[in-house]
C-alpha cells in the first residue's frame, strides 16, 4: 500500500487531468459531434428509405391485387359472352332449320298441288287426245268396215265411258 | 487510399522527428550491467512498471565496456522550494539511485527510483535509512513530460487526427472510406452497445462524447503498452485515478433528484434504516465505484505487463537448467500466448471501464417511477434499474 501510494504521482495526475480535459473538449467538438450527427442523419435516411420501399411494396401489392381482380372479372365476362354467343348461335341455327323446314314443306305442298292439277289437266287432255285418236283410228277402221258411222260412234262413246269408270 | 497515404506521411514525420533524438544516446556514468539474475529481473520489471523521465529504446554495452543507452531525454518540470524549475532528464545520466545531483535554480535534485527529490538546504548527498528511504530529501511536485505524458500526448494527437478526418469525410459522403471504415463501426459499437443501453435513449447523447473519448483513450493506450516501446500509461495509478474521478464527477454532477433521494433518504425503507443505507450508499457512490474503476484498470494492465515481462525473463532465469535454446523457446511460446491474451485484455479493460462508467451515469440519470409494480403479495417487483443496481 505504501509502495502504491509512493508510486502515485500527483504531478502526473494534474498533467493527465489537464490533457484529458483538453482531449475530451477537442474530441467532442471536432470529432464526436459531427460523427454522431452524421451517423444519426444517415440512419434516419436509411430508415426513411426503408419505410418508403415498404410503402411502395405494399402499394405495388395492392395494384397487383386490383389487376388480378380486373383480370378475373374480364375472364368471367368473356366466358358469359361466349356462352351467350353460343346460345344465340344454336338458337339461330334451330330457327333457320325450322323456317327452312316449313318453307320446304309449303313448297312441297304447292308442288304437289301443282303436280296434281297438272296431272289432272294432262289426264283430261290425254283423255281427249286418246279419245280423238281412238275416234280417228276407229273412224279409219270403221270407215272401211262400217257403213253406219253413227252407230259405231255410239259404241265407242259407251266404251270410253266404261274405261273412265275404271 | 488517401487516408492511408496521409497516415503514412504522418508516420514518416514522426520517424523523422524521432531520428535526431536517437543520437542523444547517452553513456551512463556507471555501468549498470546486463540483467541476468532473478533479483535484477525483478528490479527491472518494477522499474518498467513505473513512469520514467526519459524515453529509452534499448541499451547495450559498447566495446570499451561502457553501458550505452539509446533513446531520448524528456523535459523535467518540477515545482520545488525555489519555484518552477525545468531541465532535461539527460542531466541525470540515467542514474536512478540518487547519486547524481543536478543543481538548478538554487535547488539540488536527485532521482531515486524514477521519482525526483529535492535535497534539503545545505545537503550535498542523499542519506538513506535502513529501509532505503531518503532522510534528507523531500519529494517535489513533478509536472515533467514523462514517458506516460508522451504516450498520452501521442495517443491524444492520434485520436484527434483519426477521428477528425473521419468527421470530415461525412461532409462529402455518407459512407466513409479507408481507415474511417474501420473506425466507424467502433464508434457505433460504443454508442449502441455501451452508451445507449446503459444510460437510456433519452439521455445517452450527452454522455456519448465522454464515453467514446475514454474508450478509445484506454484501448489505444493499452495496445500501446503491448508494443516494445514499453509505455505503461494505463498502468499508472495517477492516470486511472484521473479517469475514475472524471466518471465520478460526471455521474455526481448529472444525478437527478431521485438519485440523491435514493442515496440519502431511501424511500420504501423503515425510517431507522435510512441513515444506515445513506452511509452505505454514499460510500458506494464516492469511494467504492471510483475505486473499482481505477483499481481494476490499473491492476489488470500492470499485472499484464508483469506477467509478459516475467515470461520473457524465463530466457535468462532458466538458461542454466534448460539451455539457451530451451529457455528461449519456452519463453517465446509462453509470452506469445500471454501477449495474445493481453491484446484481448486491452480491449476488455477499455470496454469494462467505459461500460461501468455508462452504467454509473445511467443509474444517476435514470428516472425512477415511485409506484413500482407490486405483485399479489404486496412485494415490489424489481425493475431492471434496481436489479442492475444490485449487481454493481
Amino acid at each position: 500500500m505504501e509502495k502504491l501510494l509512493n508510486d502515485f504521482s500527483p504531478g502526473l495526475f494534474v498533467v493527465q487531468t489537464l490533457l484529458l480535459l483538453l482531449l475530451i473538449f477537442i474530441m467532442v467538438k471536432f470529432a464526436w459531434k459531427p460523427i454522431l450527427n452524421s451517423l444519426n442523419e444517415r440512419e434516419e435516411g436509411i430508415q426513411g428509405a426503408l419505410d418508403a420501399a415498404e410503402k411502395a411494396k405494399r402499394e405495388m401489392e395492392n395494384l397487383q391485387a386490383d389487376n388480378q381482380k380486373l383480370l378475373q372479372e374480364a375472364r368471367l365476362e368473356r366466358e358469359t359472352m361466349l356462352k351467350e354467343a353460343r346460345e344465340i348461335k344454336s338458337q339461330m341455327i334451330a330457327d333457320a332449320e325450322e323456317e327452312a323446314k316449313n318453307q320446304a314443306n309449303s313448297i312441297i305442298e304447292k308442288a304437289q298441288l301443282a303436280i296434281e292439277s297438272e296431272k289432272k289437266s294432262a289426264m283430261a287432255e290425254l283423255k281427249n287426245h286418246v279419245a280423238g285418236l281412238s275416234i280417228d283410228i276407229a273412224e279409219k277402221v270403221v270407215r272401211q268396215e262400217l257403213s253406219n258411222k253413227d252407230k259405231q260412234l255410239e259404241l265407242v262413246e259407251s266404251m270410253l265411258n266404261e274405261a273412265k269408270l275404271n | 487510399m488517401k487516408i492511408f497515404q496521409q497516415s503514412f506521411k504522418f508516420l514518416v514525420i514522426v520517424c523523422v522527428l524521432l531520428l535526431p533524438t536517437v543520437s542523444f544516446a547517452n553513456s551512463s556514468s556507471e555501468g549498470d550491467g546486463q540483467i541476468s539474475t532473478k533479483k535484477e529481473v525483478e528490479d527491472y520489471i518494477l522499474h518498467h512498471i513505473q513512469d520514467s523521465h526519459d524515453f529509452s529504446l534499448f541499451s547495450y554495452t559498447s566495446d570499451s565496456g561502457e553501458r550505452k543507452h539509446v533513446g531520448f531525454p524528456l523535459p523535467v518540470i518540477v515545482w520545488g522550494s525555489n519555484g518552477l524549475t525545468t531541465f532535461m532528464s539527460s542531466a541525470f545520466h540515467h542514474n536512478d539511485d540518487g547519486s547524481v545531483v543536478v543543481e538548478k535554480n538554487g535547488s539540488k535534485f536527485v532521482k531515486i527510483h524514477s521519482k525526483i527529490y529535492e535535497l534539503d538546504a545545505g545537503e550535498t548527498t542523499v542519506n538513506y535509512d535502513e529501509d532505503l528511504h531518503a532522510t534528507n530529501a523531500h519529494k517535489v511536485l513533478d509536472f515533467s513530460i514523462t514517458k506516460s505524458v508522451v504516450g498520452v500526448l501521442f495517443i491524444g494527437l492520434l485520436m484527434i487526427f483519426w477521428f477528425s478526418s473521419l468527421a470530415k469525410q461525412y461532409k462529402k459522403k455518407a459512407i466513409p472510406t479507408g481507415f474511417g471504415r474501420v473506425l466507424e463501426p467502433l464508434v457505433i459499437y460504443v454508442r449502441d452497445e455501451i452508451a445507449r443501453p446503459n444510460i437510456g435513449d433519452k439521455h445517452y447523447r450527452k454522455f456519448t462524447g465522454y464515453l467514446l473519448t475514454v474508450f478509445f483513450f484506454i484501448w489505444i493506450l493499452n495496445l500501446l503498452g503491448l508494443t516494445p516501446f514499453g509505455f505503461n500509461v494505463t498502468g499508472q495509478l495517477a492516470v486511472t485515478a484521473c479517469l475514475a474521478i472524471f466518471t465520478l464527477i460526471i455521474y455526481t454532477a448529472s444525478g437527478t433528484k431521485d438519485y440523491w433521494m435514493h442515496m440519502l433518504w431511501m424511500p420504501d425503507a423503515p425510517w431507522w434504516i435510512r441513515p444506515v443505507l445513506a452511509v452505505i450508499e454514499l460510500a458506494g457512490a464516492f469511494i467504492i465505484k471510483p475505486f473499482s474503476l481505477l483499481v481494476r484498470l490499473f491492476a489488470n494492465i500492470s499485472a499484464g505487463h508483469i506477467v509478459v515481462m516475467s515470461l520473457i525473463a524465463i530466457m535468462f532465469t532458466l538458461k542454466d537448467t534448460l539451455g539457451v535454446a530451451g529457455a528461449t523457446g519456452l519463453s517465446f511460446i509462453l509470452s506469445f500466448f500471454i501477449t495474445l491474451i493481453e491484446v484481448l485484455v486491452a480491449f476488455l479493460q477499455a470496454y469494462i471501464f467505459t461500460m461501468l462508467s455508462a452504467l454509473f451515469i445511467g443509474m444517476a440519470v435514470a428516472e425512477h417511477d415511485h409506484d413500482h409494480a407490486h405483485d399479489e403479495h404486496g412485494q415490489e417487483i424489481p425493475d431492471a434499474e434496481d436489479v442492475r443496481g444490485d449487481f454493481i
